[in-house]
């Protein structure tokens, strides 16, 4: 085991001194605090990075294929170079470097070098005066395209390995192949009582963050890039601008503004970040460039569509003996994270059921398509669909209710998968209980008339991997802590607050650890020159690895305080507590202070106040290649009840209402929680009724808007009861 | 260029800007007004709206020229003039969205907060259906609308000093008690 498991030094609930655990009393933490920020983007103040108006600042825009796949024969820019008010151009030949968030599947290029991938995909940058300037630029540009087959069937790509997309390819247009079994599937398979099987389709669908894209950079005189950019890695956007721009990494300073929504939709290093850096540099001054709605829905890296067949073989009280999954995986133009989409396919399906055997057989092809890549529940959520419709299908066959069966192979807590990852605590059955009960499940289940029905789902998640994408054994969370003596606390993180609420979150802990108000924590977050390395808001992990990062160091920091007031006071420092911007004797309790005098006391005596603190994972996962993807420190848990109907006639689907519960652990702030469920279910239900992020016969996007791409409204969305 | 002469949160400003220029650029891009939000520059999103003599608008789809003379606001006006009208703090519909956790990322709030803004001009006590048809313009992609609604409701039921519909929306309801542990 690492040096710390998944509660930190020490989990808050199991501190000794505040009695039974279960009674412990929180301050701040489970309470239903404002966000830090929540003002400052009430009243507009919040700087995204489209906000950022830097002096002599240029803009930039880029130029797209037209074809879905082509050689790229010729670049002319010179007519656009000569038009006034153009800066500068750049084409593929100024980047040349490979990146990809994944180091083994790097096969990406700021602009097109050779050969165009999709229709969207980045050619020419150019930067200007202003945008009009720009566009009109773009015109100017002229690219000898030599059209090549291109792929639009996942299945085609499979069958057919040229053309190859990607050339260097030795396994023709396939991205990644997965075949992974555990126990003898055929054998359960063979002696089941009842097997079901079928086929099913997911539909691709995209993020659709408000906020599209943006990115600024400006290169000073000394030769150092800053680039503000709406990502939601700020440390891989780091390490990938140092890679492409042949730049020492500390020359380079990545700060992410205020963001507008991510859901995976920027966890990639993109095209956007390489131009305005380079432009920057070529030009000697700021750069910014704002992608276009339409140009958001064509670099995508949206959910990968699926086509996926599942068998599942059980006994006749509906125990499951065995599920035996093949996927094909359209993943488009672009490795992206499609490594780990195609290992998450068959990897997080293994709960909160039991399985005793279980195979998957995993395939992601390119396709010449936007690239696809992780989005919310990254995954996992095709394979889930795919399998819940066909345990309901097993439930119909053996005449169980869908919410029996379902406890009926709950795994269980404190276990293993059948693929070898550790289940902690497990609150899957409560989870059933709450939503069978608040929807009235028993009373009104197939009661309902004819067309109008209940239906119920199962999940779970992980809270982070546990391995970086880049393997290295350093902490995947850092935080450090900065005392003033006013009795203020400045939090210095690199995690990436999307709107999820993280900054808020390490300010509660930092409070509740502290027994200070939350209006006395300051945030300092995502900018590399100024925050340890954190691996930023992907894969569901900073509430967990980023809040126990914070824990440990503030209960560093709390210890050097009460140490030096039990000094001063010349008792023993356990008798020192810390609570509601006091610090008292707890033997005698009319001995208090204020947090100030504290600080002021600990920094005679000790010195300049501050700590660190780390979070890093235990060791995890299974014993076979691949084994480690999908291990995460802990797991959430969630059931779903819909009540949804159909129109005979037309087959429109209407959803009514939703009942969630989840078990996420301990919720920080239930009311960040509970925005994080309905937000959740809202775009789950968006990707069954009415998404789809589909391309034409020819490549081209079937709608690159807002309208033409149906997200539900305030009117569209059902009642989401929590 | 044109120069236009405007009126913004309650400002005569005057600004040249080119005569295709819509509301939302010269808002962003002549007067720093960066709390309107181009989502999507097509009108589809309703992260740009603002308030024209009133009623919300789609900046991104309105001339600037065609707004002189009459009273823009945006959403940095909605404070000032709060204050201005004897109130403290930010406007009742940015304090209900804040106290309910209605801003996740935020991007879709200053349009959402305008259209609130708007109909509770027009109709104090807005039933759920009203509040909901109100921000069908706006979208929102982080919350699924039921705390954003929620904190109009709340606005709503302290304007008009009754208890909200649902009292304690602003406090997590059902799931707040902390999720079942085991030993």
């Amino acid at each position: 085991m690492a040096a710390r498991d998944q509660h930190g030094i020490g989990a808050p609930w199991g501190d000794a001194a505040a009695g039974d655990p279960a009674n412990r009393a929180f301050q701040v933490v489970g309470k239903p605090h404002r966000k830090i920020d929540g003002l400052a983007k009430a009243t507009g103040r919040a700087q995204y990075a489209d906000d950022l108006v830097l002096p002599g600042m240029l803009h930039a825009k880029t130029l797209r294929s037209p074809h879905a796949h082509a050689m790229i024969v010729a670049i002319d820019a010179s007519k656009a170079k000569a038009l006034p008010g153009v800066h500068a151009v750049i084409t593929g030949a100024d980047l040349p470097i490979k990146y990809g968030v994944i180091p083994w599947t790097q096969d990406e290029h700021a602009l097109a070098l050779d050969k165009v991938r999709f229709i969207g995909d980045e050619v020419a940058a150019v930067a200007a005066i202003d945008e009009d300037t720009a566009n009109a630029a773009l015109k100017l540009i002229r690219v000898e395209y030599e059209p090549l087959h291109a792929f639009l069937d996942p299945r085609e790509s499979l069958a057919r390995p040229e053309p190859k997309i990607h050339e260097e390819s030795k396994t023709g247009n396939v991205s990644k192949h997965v075949d992974l079994a555990f126990g003898d599937v055929d054998a359960a398979l063979a002696s089941a009582e009842v097997v079901v099987e079928g086929d099913y389709v997911f539909h691709g669908t995209t993020h659709a963050a408000i906020e599209p894209h943006c990115a600024v950079a400006q290169f000073s005189a000394e030769g150092r890039l800053t680039v503000w950019s709406s990502t939601q890695i700020t440390h891989y956007v780091h390490r990938a601008l140092a890679k492409v721009l042949e730049l020492p990494i500390q020359k380079i300073r990545v700060v992410q503004p205020a963001l507008g929504g991510a859901f995976g939709g920027k966890s990639d290093p993109f095209s956007l970040e390489f131009c305005v850096a380079k432009l920057a540099m070529f030009t000697g001054r700021p750069v910014k460039m704002l992608y276009t709605r339409e140009e958001v829905f064509y670099c995508h890296r949206g959910r990968h569509p699926m086509k996926l067949r599942y068998r599942t073989a059980a006994s006749k009280d509906g125990k499951i003996d065995a599920v035996d999954a093949k996927i094909l995986i359209d993943g488009g133009s672009y490795s992206s994270f499609g490594l780990v989409t195609t290992y998450y396919s068959g990897q997080l399906l293994t709960g909160p059921y039991h399985f005793p055997t279980y195979r998957f057989d995993s395939t992601r092809v390119f396709t010449n398509k936007p690239p696809c890549g992780p989005k919310r529940g990254h995954g996992s959520v095709q394979p889930r669909f795919a399998f819940e419709v066909q345990l309901d299908e097993l439930a119909e066959k053996l005449a169980l209710d869908p919410i029996e069966l379902r406890r009926r192979n709950f795994q269980g807590d404190f276990t293993r998968t059948v693929n070898g990852q550790r289940i902690t605590s497990n609150g899957f059955l409560a989870c059933l209980d709450e939503v069978e009960r608040a929807s009235g499940w028993r009373a009104r289940r197939a009661k309902l008339g004819r067309g109008r029905g209940l239906g119920v789902a199962g999940s779970m998640y992980i809270s982070g991997t546990n391995y970086p994408v880049y393997p290295n054994k350093m902490p995947q969370a850092g935080i450090q802590l900065a005392v003033e003596r006013s009795g203020r606390v400045t939090v210095f993180t690199g995690s990436n607050d999307i709107g999820q609420g993280s900054n808020s979150m390490v300010a509660y802990v930092v409070a509740e650890e502290l027994g200070m108000d939350v209006a006395d924590i300051r945030v300092v977050a995502a900018d590399t020159d100024l925050v340890p390395v954190d691996l930023g808001a992907y894969s569901s992990r900073v509430t967990f690895m980023v809040g126990n990062a914070t824990i440990d160091a503030a209960r560093k920091l709390r210890t050097q305080i009460a140490g030096a007031v039990a000094k001063e006071w010349q008792i023993d420092a356990a008798r020192v507590r810390m609570g509601n911007g006091k610090v008292f004797d707890l033997d005698s309790t009319e001995r208090c202070i204020t947090t100030a005098e504290a600080f002021q006391i600990a920094e005679a005596r000790c010195d300049t106040l501050g700590a660190t603190g780390s979070y890093n994972t235990p060791t995890l996962g299974g014993d076979y290649r691949g084994g480690t993807i999908g291990a995460s420190p802990a797991y959430s848990f969630t059931a779903h009840v819909v009540e949804a109907s159909v129109d005979v006639e037309t087959g429109r689907i209407t959803c009514h209402k939703v009942w969630i519960a989840h078990d996420c652990g301990r919720a920080l702030n239930p009311m960040l929680v509970a925005g994080q469920m309905e937000g959740s279910a809202y775009m789950g239900i968006a990707e069954a009724l009415l998404e789809d992020h589909g391309v034409n016969r020819f490549g081209l996007h079937a709608g690159p808007s807002l309208l033409d791409y149906r997200i539900p409204t305030s009117v569209d969305t059902p009642e989401l009861r929590r | 260029m044109r120069v236009l002469h405007l009126l913004i949160n309650g400002d005569r400003v005057t600004v040249a800007a080119p005569e295709h220029w819509t509301l939302l650029e010269v808002l962003r891009y002549e007067l720093g007004l960066t709390g309107s939000k181009q989502g999507c520059d097509k009108g589809d999103c309703g992260a740009c709206t603002v308030l024209v003599d009133g009623k919300p608008v789609l900046a991104c789809l309105t001339l600037a020229a065609l707004c002189e003379e009459r009273a823009v606001t945006t959403i940095e006006g909605l404070l000032p003039a709060h204050v201005k009208s004897g109130g403290s703090g930010p406007d009742p519909v940015q304090a209900a969205f804040d106290e309910c956790g209605a801003l996740q990322c935020g991007f879709c709030q200053p349009g959402m907060m305008l259209s609130a803004r708007a109909l509770l001009d027009r109709n104090a006590c807005p039933t759920r259906t009203e509040i909901q048809d109100a921000l069908a313009g706006n979208l929102c992609r982080c919350t699924g609308y039921t705390q954003i609604v929620e904190a109009v409701e709340l606005a709503v039921a302290k304007h008009c000093g009754v208890a909200p519909r649902r009292p304690g929306s602003a406090r997590p309801r059902g799931r707040s008690r902390p999720p079942p542990r085991r030993a």
